[in-house]
């Protein structure tokens, strides 16, 4: 499935020689590009270096980018292309799956239901203010979650990427997509749970 | 008797459903294991809630707003993209 790409606009426009074209694109992606960037590479500095790196290779092919494609998924797979290659970071550490449940086994009986329901934070999130707060944490907890869920997270979730398109960028397989997303959201709840959540 | 036997050796418990609540919400469950999930949530509150809470957050994650560049990073964008306009035509 392929939906009109919200980039196509800015790129008209900054191949017209706009400026503030440029600036608003690196500003809806970077976030996101520092991100998986940050994963991949030893240091924060190697991939603020990385993501202008990317952003320069992008600037020179971009006359040879169809619109049909998406500016995303090809800005995300140079993104990763350059920062594997910067960073040995990864390539010593091959496909480590987090092993760890969605949720903590301490919270079930033996037969497998919940002693230790799921507390409540659902109306929190309805307030603006909690709604802010729970914002910040949830930034911060993918910045803490494993290389490879970050990665999958950010882009699924931030981004908005399909599968598909995260496959692509990352090169991996569906069911390690799933299970790395998985893994990540699982984590990110239980984040928000442990700050905001309160038993009935 | 046996076929009861047999359905609830089928039953999934909570342990199991929180762990099949991704791959619900992609699509990815086989028919039978999607029905078997929901026969579940709907007598299990507690998943029921759990479920939500995966669903809002990956709903809040989405709505996360992009924090401004500095003024410092910004001029560093504008650098490079006048750098790339200066160079040479291919």
């Amino acid at each position: 499935m392929v939906s009109p790409d919200p980039d196509n606009e800015l790129v008209a426009r900054l191949r017209a020689g706009d400026e503030q074209a440029f600036v608003a694109l690196v500003r809806s992606h970077h976030d996101s590009m520092i991100k998986v960037a940050s994963s991949l590479v030893p240091s924060s500095a190697v991939a603020e270096e990385v993501v202008q790196e990317t952003w320069l290779a992008v600037l020179r092919g971009i006359g040879g980018f169809q619109e049909r494609s998406s500016l995303r998924t090809w800005l995300f797979r140079i993104l990763v292309n350059r920062a594997r290659t910067a960073g040995e970071k990864e390539r010593r550490s091959v496909a480590v799956a987090d092993p760890g449940p969605a949720v903590d086994a301490a919270r079930f009986d033996s037969s497998g239901s919940w002693a230790s329901p799921p507390e409540q934070w659902l109306e929190d999130a309805e307030d603006r203010a909690q709604a802010g707060k729970i914002a910040d944490r949830i930034r911060s907890a993918i910045d803490d979650l494993p290389g490879r869920q970050r990665q999958v997270v950010t882009l699924r979730d931030i981004e908005g990427m399909t599968s598909g398109e995260v496959r692509s960028v990352l090169d991996i397989s569906e069911i390690n997509q799933r299970v790395l997303l998985h893994r990540g959201r699982s984590r990110v709840r239980q984040v928000i749970e442990n700050e905001f959540g309160r038993s009935r | 008797m046996m076929r009861l036997a047999a359905r609830l050796r089928r039953d999934i418990v909570c342990q199991q459903a929180v762990e099949l609540v991704s791959d619900y919400l992609e699509g990815a469950l086989s028919r039978s294991a999607r029905r078997r999930l929901e026969v579940h949530l709907a007598g299990c509150p507690h998943c029921g809630e759990y479920l939500a809470q995966m669903r809002k957050t990956i709903e809040l994650t989405g709505s996360l707003t992009e924090a401004d560049l500095t003024p410092q990073m910004q001029d560093e964008f504008i650098a490079i993209y006048r750098l790339w306009r200066a160079e040479p035509g291919p």
